[in-house]
């Protein structure tokens, strides 16, 4: 067992762990923040993708005891002083989740994506969640969602979604 | 047959389950901890096939903190996982084996599950797995559906002559043979649609929990059907009273299908948590989620289509393998049966049409649903015949399709292969709106054009029809569909005394956003803010008995059961609203949340001051019972069948074989769309798994049934960067099936999308003399097939 200090989400916690212990599993199952989640065993899937130090990563590929003494944030570290994240907003008024299970991985890649570039085209998003899967979206709306919150976050309007998509259909014969 | 437009019913409005998931306080499987409980971890076959000569659990048992280790001979006193087909009778073979918690001398496939470590912790349990000793004999293999009949096959089940656990077929054989007979134009393919792993982001898993006190267990899991799992797992598997189990689905991280059924990991955690006394968890990592959790599709068909020089399709044949794997999962026989043969003519007014189906055992893991579930199968196999015929006779595709298009006034249309009447249908406008939209004429220059400079273009278009809703259950619980089970749907919706609204339902959402839709449908019809709904599911206690949501169904079927609820709510609202104004009950009007006397809209009563009349009840009506309370359960008198046209164009590197998808447009009729948003999001991505299929996903065994694509390094599961952006458009053509129309839209992107990007690489790669080609689209296919062609210049 090793003794390690991390900082998540501004707060420090000082845990024993084993030498194999991976990350993702001492944030769900020690600190008890299963926000982040597990999808895979090689690596792929990008469920379990936090902060640390500034960087994305794969928790699920970093061991507890690399992260000692690291600065990590989680989804339930992303919205401040009970306002959500323009992420999250994002993912929220454009459907960007559906069962909600690759949500927090893709928000933290995005939330890396959009501090280094804050203006991407919709290719650089496409690229820069490239180590995050989703089964259920189809990326159509998720595209979107990164589209919006890197508005707010540059303080523009974000686009409306193209006309015909936002037809509300009028019903009845 | 209508609603009056509204604002709730229609409106695009955000999701009310997302602010739980989007800042990480979603409660999945995983994320649940039981005081006491013990993670479990499992230890599966090697080997594709072996008989089971010895088992030695002693040095795991001795691990420090493993607490049991048990193998299939512990548990002989629960009985095998059952399976809903009940065609016993006639002439439809039955000869179904399922498997039970943990194998028995025998291994079937590899992950055939062995054996059961409980333990302290998932690292110790993992760890222990590695600590138990199996001998094994192995028996040969075959992997492959087609092998699998041959003579001299090795044999998986002694009851299953020649590894076929059904002969099934529909249509009309002899009329079919002579169109094929008289046909001035036949053609012969075969069609492929390969294995797909259904891949859910969260994987499977049980946690179980018994109280001895009242011989009671909970179990929470990741299924898409908890009270259809109840009862399998009471009357089936254990013979236990019915009300001994509770069955909860938490937040569910997507099914596709894979999480309907009844599962081995179910019934160990709940034997073993009844023998050790403490709460069981398992949850599959990846791996055993892709070697164990049920598989998708794997047909190898025949198909023949023959018809007029001048564009008149006149027969169908096709005949199908469809290997259902080691062992028979729960609906598994339903899927290339009801679901398959009996939509195979698809949009098209085909006057002679037969399919010849047979299921068949190979040592790979079990095949049951998979988004669309043999209607993908379906829909790809006619669309991939319709362009091989326009190739053959030089006609347009997009022409040959309006040519046989089945025709408004045709609808209720029954297609002669044994389904209900297709409800009603438009295909021409969504195949219009989707040519214009792709811009189909001045493509057809452009392709030229760019030929001329080697580049390869192609347009593939594909025009569909599903079924959804499935039922209803005097029909699908014959023998012979496959299902031995009603599909109806449950909803009682209450009004409490603070005008609060309580739905609950048996219908339970994996991401279809199911909360916020029913709620806006309640919203609307009781005229009460969306806000004072709320939406309750997915646990045996508290719900009313429902088969769960897959097939498309929970719109169209939960919905309704929803709206027939309220509709008696309504009624009664207004019967008590007359006695409370003294006025004549069939003077009443209900609108906007209120009740009022016809001609005085003063005189009215909200549904509030109803529901609290109806609450304290001191006075109410001779004869009516307290409070706003109504069940209703919804068997529809037939199905429903969305349709739609979605058209893909790519671009062929031909010196690579790279396959670029360039623009991609689908054009849905789902009926009304409840919300539009989530009728879009369900579009997305169910065309996103139809063009993986496409393109990129199989699910390879090797000879030895070793499966080689194991991981996700392995299984190309798309991201953001390998699919484009989608251009949605729809038409509405209500279905009078039920009262508000609506249709389904859970899996038609899915249903419409393979056969579109197929047939524009095909089409693409037709100066070259390619007819067909298999699925994925890899680049090594594509160029090979470019290279073996005959005319290649
Ligand atoms: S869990 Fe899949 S990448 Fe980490
Ligand atoms: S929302 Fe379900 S996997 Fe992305």
């Amino acid at each position: 067992m090793t003794k390690i200090t991390v900082k998540v989400n501004g707060k420090e916690y000082t845990s024993e762990v084993e030498g194999r212990t991976l990350l993702v599993h001492f944030l769900r199952d020690q600190l008890g923040l299963t926000g982040t989640h597990i999808g895979c065993d090689t690596s792929q899937c990008g469920a379990c993708v936090v902060v640390m130090n500034g960087d994305s990563v794969k928790s699920c590929t970093v061991l507890a005891v690399q992260a000692n003494g690291a600065e990590i944030k989680t989804v339930e570290g992303l919205a401040e002083d009970g306002k959500l994240h323009p992420l999250q907003e994002g993912f929220w008024e454009r459907h960007g989740l559906q069962c909600g299970f690759c949500t927090p991985g893709m928000l933290m890649s995005a939330y890396d994506l959009l501090q280094k570039n804050p203006n991407p085209s919709e290719e650089e998003i496409r690229h820069g969640l490239e180590g995050n899967l989703c089964r259920c979206t189809g990326y159509e709306n998720i595209v979107r969602a990164v589209q919006y919150a890197a508005a707010k976050m540059r303080n523009e309007e974000p686009a409306p979604i193209g006309a015909k998509e936002q037809v509300v259909e009028s019903v009845g014969s | 047959m209508s609603v009056a437009p509204t604002k709730m019913f229609g409106a695009a409005i955000k999701r009310r389950e997302d602010p739980q998931l989007i800042t990480g306080q979603g409660n999945y499987l995983d994320d649940i901890k039981l005081p006491g409980m013990v993670h479990a971890a499992v230890l599966r076959s090697p080997y594709g096939h072996a008989k089971i000569l010895k088992i030695d659990t002693s040095r795991a048992q001795a691990a420090p903190g493993v607490v049991a280790v048990f193998t299939g001979a512990d548990m002989m006193d629960i009985n095998p996982l059952p399976c809903a087909w009940t065609a016993a009778s006639g002439r439809v073979q039955n000869n179904i084996n399922t498997p039970r918690a943990l194998a028995v001398d025998v291994v079937r496939f590899v992950g055939d599950p062995v054996a059961l470590v409980l333990a302290e912790d998932r690292y110790t349990a993992r760890d222990a797995l590695e600590l138990i000793d199996v001998e094994y004999e192995p028996l040969d293999v075959v992997v492959d559906g087609r092998k699998a009949v041959e003579p001299g096959a090795p044999q998986l089940h002694e009851n299953a002559p020649n590894n076929i656990v059904f002969e099934w077929d529909c249509g009309d054989k002899a009329k079919t043979d002579a169109a094929f007979a008289a046909a001035e134009v036949a053609v012969k393919e075969e069609i492929i649609n390969q294995r797909l792993l259904p891949t859910p982001m969260e994987t499977r898993g049980s946690i179980a929990r018994y109280e001895p006190s009242t011989q009671e267990f909970t179990v929470w899991m990741t299924s898409q059907a908890p009270h259809v799992m109840r009862l399998l797992l009471t009357a089936f598997v254990f013979g236990i009273p019915e009300s001994k189990l509770r069955c909860i689905s938490p937040h569910v991280g997507g099914g596709f299908g894979q999480k309907i059924f009844c599962y081995n990991d179910m019934a160990f955690t709940m034997w073993a948590a009844r023998k050790i006394g403490r709460p069981v968890k398992f949850v599959e990592d990846r791996s055993e989620n892709f070697k164990y959790s049920t598989h998708g599709r794997d047909h190898i068909t025949v198909a023949e289509i023959c018809g007029t020089r001048d564009g008149k399709i006149t027969g169908l044949r096709a005949d199908t393998i469809a290997n259902l794997g080691a062992y028979i999962s729960t609906i598994a026989p339903g899927i290339p049966t009801t679901l398959y043969g009996r939509i195979l003519s698809g949009v098209y007014k085909i006057p002679a049409a037969y399919c010849r189906v047979r299921g068949v055992y190979t040592n790979t893991a079990m095949v049951d649903a998979y988004r669309g579930a043999g209607r993908p199968e379906a829909s790809y196999l006619i669309e991939r015949m319709i362009d091989r015929f326009a190739a053959e006779i030089g006609m347009d595709p997009a022409e040959v399709r309006r040519k046989n298009f089945i025709q408004p006034e045709d609808f209720p249309y029954d297609n002669g292969l044994g389904l209900l009447p297709y409800d009603s249908g438009n295909y021409e406008p969504a195949l219009d709106k989707a040519l214009a939209t792709i811009g189909y004429k001045d493509f057809r220059k452009e392709q030229e054009e760019a030929r001329k400079q080697g580049r390869y273009l192609g347009v593939g278009i594909s025009s569909y029809v599903e079924i959804c809703g499935v039922a209803p259950s005097a029909w699908i619980g014959l023998p012979g569909e496959g299902w031995g089970a009603g599909l109806w749907e449950s909803a009682n919706v209450r009004v409490h005394l603070t005008g609060q609204v309580v739905v609950t339902t048996g219908s339970l959402p994996h991401g279809q956003g199911l909360e916020t839709t029913f709620a806006q449908l309640v919203a609307d019809e009781l005229g009460v803010p969306y806000e004072n709904v709320l939406v309750e599911h997915s646990d045996t206690a508290g719900t009313p008995f429902g088969y769960g949501t897959y097939g498309s169904r929970s719109a169209a079927v939960g919905g309704t059961a929803i709206h027939k609820s309220v509709t008696k709510i309504k009624e009664k609202a207004k019967k008590l609203a007359a006695h409370m104004l003294e006025a004549n009950p069939d003077d009443m009007v209900y609108e906007d949340g209120k009740v009022y006397v016809k001609g005085s809209p003063d005189r009215s009563k909200t549904l509030a001051e109803i529901a609290l009349q109806a609450s304290v009840a001191y006075s109410l009506p001779e004869g009516m019972e307290p409070f706003l309370d109504e069940t209703t359960y919804y068997d529809p008198p037939n199905c429903t069948f969305p349709f739609g046209t979605h058209i893909a164009i790519v671009e062929v590197d031909i010196e690579t074989g790279r396959v670029d998808l360039l623009r991609y447009v689908a054009v849905d009729d789902c009926g009304p769309q409840i919300n539009p948003l989530i009728v879009q999001g369900q579009i997305h991505g169910g065309i996103t798994q139809g063009v993986a299929q496409a393109l990129y996903e199989q699910a390879v065994y090797d000879e030895n049934g070793q499966l080689l694509s194991g991981t996700l390094m392995d299984y190309a599961v798309p991201t953001a960067a390998q699919v484009p952006h989608y251009e949605l458009d729809h038409t509405v053509t209500p279905s009078p099936v039920n009262p508000m129309g609506v249709k389904g839209a859970g899996e038609a992107g899915t249903i419409g999308s393979a056969q579109a990007v197929m047939n524009a690489i095909i089409d693409a790669l037709s100066p070259f003399g390619v007819k067909h080609m298999q699925m994925p689209a890899t680049p090594e296919r594509v160029w090979r097939a470019i290279h073996s062609s005959n005319n290649h210049n």
